[in-house]
């Protein structure tokens, strides 16, 4: 890629217009290198998963720059971000965000059929190792609905992986679970960081989850105060 | 088309995780299109038994000579009275054989003629059926049977005995049912007739005429037109009538109007003698419609509901699938295409429904004396009305889904996922 830079801010403002004008993010600035493993802290309502959305593409709705592999994104239209998101971000959210309907197996597979780049036999083969990796590959034929919290979470960072994407990103993806839960899932992202190079992004209020991240950016009243 | 083919996985798993659901909406559009099929068939099948009693018989031009006052009076030639209006009282019809001058070479062009189905005479002559003492007023009208049999579904209203018996039998009659009824008549007695000159002529009954119009069968009778001729006692070329049936309806109105140009005749067409029953055809059609059409469009809000709910509930999913990557479009193209399927399974299922009770009612015994060839219900199965069919489901399904998809293509998936 030549660019150490993966993901950057800049001057990033953002309101919410209702009920009043309430200024919510000031002036964020920041990188995350390729390989980095990066907490957002914050006490509640300081904006950090409103900046995770923004930085995630989701939302649109802000001034300042995103930069992201080198390209500005900002202004792109929701297509071309939507097939950005399905490439090189994934998401961990702290519910498990499952399609209960779907097998477990379905639920990972699906991003990879959108994207369409391989064929349906390459992809179940990718699933298969991906859920492999997490440990619930014994789960694979089962409805989402039907395995318990901890199962759903790995579940679905299998999904946030499967695309191979260059950065993952985690809005309190252990909040929900209990420690030893919690414990798993992070050891998941350490190994996946230091095996895959992946990058990471985690917005968490678990100060132990955070202090073995790379990075620590604390947030308040909607500044950065440390990074 | 990698895209449609998720996108269709993903619809198909949501209808099929709801099977209940799915059902019942799709039972909506079954029960909407299998009833506009079963109405339509059965309202055209109607209205086509009703046309064609009388139509079938029509000829599409009737070529005769009129009774009428001349438009041109003697007075109307005296150009001298400059300064006042002529005024005739009492005018008098025009004194014209009923007979059509030249019939047989007028018959010879016309039968030469590209659009021409056929030409055929007919002799219309007043008589008097006698029975004892009592003379029954009435018609007799010589016919070719062959041709009117070819032409006019003749054969059709010969309830008893065969119309070809009219060119075998010497002196041979069919005659009217009321006629026959009231004479208590039957095939192979003899009936006497006389000419409105007092002739009396012995008839033998080869076939009983019933046109299922009782002002009809009361009085009239056929004969060949070589007995009607001997009966009146005019040489051969005598004909009061000719009928001409076309390839196509449609040329009625100008021949008609060539014709009497041509040859200064009466020719009436169909449409102008039988407009009343195109009136009510039309009638019919608009209200099947219009029934139909109601009942798709509840059909339709019941879609519409089923799946504002789905969305509701599929809240969740539609965050998940917008933030794995599948943008506004994909997600409305998966409410879509739910619309659509149950829409075609609705409407398939409806067309199956529909045809299957349409052959029920085709073979429900249905008799009446007025329609002696009738034996069932008639329905009309056109297969055009089961492209309209499914077509209204497609659309309908279509529309109904279209507002919900809509609002799920502009779910903010942000606002889902923080408000949990």
């Amino acid at each position: 890629m030549g660019n150490d830079t993966i993901l950057e801010a800049r001057n990033i403002n953002k309101y919410f217009r209702e009920p009043v004008l309430f200024h919510v993010l000031k002036d964020i600035n920041f990188k995350i290198n390729n390989g980095e493993f990066v907490s957002i802290m914050g006490k509640s309502g300081c904006g950090k998963s409103t900046l995770l959305y923004i930085l995630s593409t989701m939302d649109t709705d802000y001034e300042g720059d995103l930069m992201f592999m080198g390209e500005k994104i900002t202004g792109k239209p929701h297509e071309e971000l939507a097939r950005i998101r399905n490439k090189h971000i994934g998401f961990v959210f702290q519910f498990h965000y499952l399609l209960s309907e779907f097998t477990v197996l379905e639920n990972v597979m699906l991003p990879a059929k959108k994207l369409g780049i391989k064929s349906l036999g390459e992809i179940r083969h990718d699933a298969m190792e991906k859920l492999k990796l997490l440990h619930i590959d014994d789960q694979a034929h089962k409805l989402a609905s039907r395995i318990s919290g901890g199962q759903k979470q790995r579940v679905a960072i299998a999904r946030a992986l499967i695309n191979d994407p260059a950065i993952i990103m985690g809005d309190e993806p252990t909040g929900n679970l209990d420690s030893m839960n919690a414990e798993n899932v992070l050891n998941i992202f350490k190994d996946l960081v230091r095996e895959q190079n992946l990058s990471l992004l985690v917005v968490t209020h678990d100060h132990d989850f955070a202090d073995q991240t790379d990075r620590i950016i604390e947030m308040g009243d909607g500044r950065i105060i440390h990074q | 088309m990698i895209n449609c083919k998720v996108i269709l996985s993903i619809s198909k798993t949501h209808l099929l995780s709801r099977i209940k659901q799915t059902a019942i909406a799709a039972l909506g559009v079954t029960f909407g299109i299998g009833t506009f099929i079963i109405l339509v068939s059965f309202m055209t099948g109607l209205n086509g038994l009703l046309d064609g009693l009388i139509l079938n018989r029509t000829p599409h031009v009737h070529i005769y000579n009129e009774i009428k006052p001349s438009a041109t009076q003697p007075i109307d030639l005296y150009t001298k009275i400059t300064d006042g209006f002529k005024v005739v009282q009492s005018v008098k019809p025009k004194f014209t054989q009923a007979k059509i001058h030249n019939a047989l070479p007028l018959m010879s062009q016309l039968n030469a003629n590209p659009d021409v189905k056929g030409a055929i005479p007919q002799l219309r002559a007043q008589i008097f059926y006698i029975s004892g003492s009592i003379e029954l007023g009435g018609n007799l009208v010589g016919i070719d049977v062959l041709e009117e049999v070819r032409l006019f579904n003749f054969g059709q209203y010969v309830v008893k005995g065969t119309p070809q018996a009219l060119n075998n039998i010497e002196n041979g009659i069919l005659i009217g049912s009321g006629v026959a009824d009231k004479m208590s008549l039957d095939v192979g007695n003899t009936v006497q007739v006389s000419t409105v000159g007092g002739a009396i002529f012995p008839l033998k009954i080869v076939g009983i005429y019933q046109s299922g119009l009782a002002d009809i069968d009361n009085i009239q009778s056929f004969a060949s037109l070589k007995t009607v001729q001997r009966i009146l006692g005019e040489p051969q070329n005598y004909i009061t009538d000719i009928n001409v049936k076309l390839f196509d309806i449609e040329q009625a109105v100008p021949m008609a109007q060539f014709i009497e140009k041509q040859f200064k005749l009466t020719a009436i067409d169909i449409k102008t003698a039988n407009a009343q029953f195109e009136t009510g055809t039309s009638i019919r059609n608009l209200i099947t419609y219009a029934v139909s059409i109601t009942l798709l469009i509840v059909a339709g809000f019941g879609i519409y509901n089923i799946l504002n709910m789905l969305i509701y509930e599929k809240m969740n999913d539609i965050a998940i699938l917008k933030a794995t990557g599948f943008s506004g479009r994909d997600v409305k193209y998966v409410f879509i295409s739910q619309a659509i399927l149950i829409g075609l399974i609705g409407g398939i299922l409806g067309l199956m429904i529909g045809f299957g009770m349409s052959v029920v009612i085709d073979n429900l015994p249905f008799e009446t004396d007025a329609l002696p060839t009738i034996k069932t219900y008639p329905v009309n199965f056109n297969p055009w009305y089961y492209v309209i069919g499914i077509t209204f489901a497609m659309v309908s399904t279509f529309l109904a889904g279209y507002l919900p998809s809509r609002k799920a293509q502009k779910i903010d998936p942000v606002e889902i996922i923080r408000g949990q």
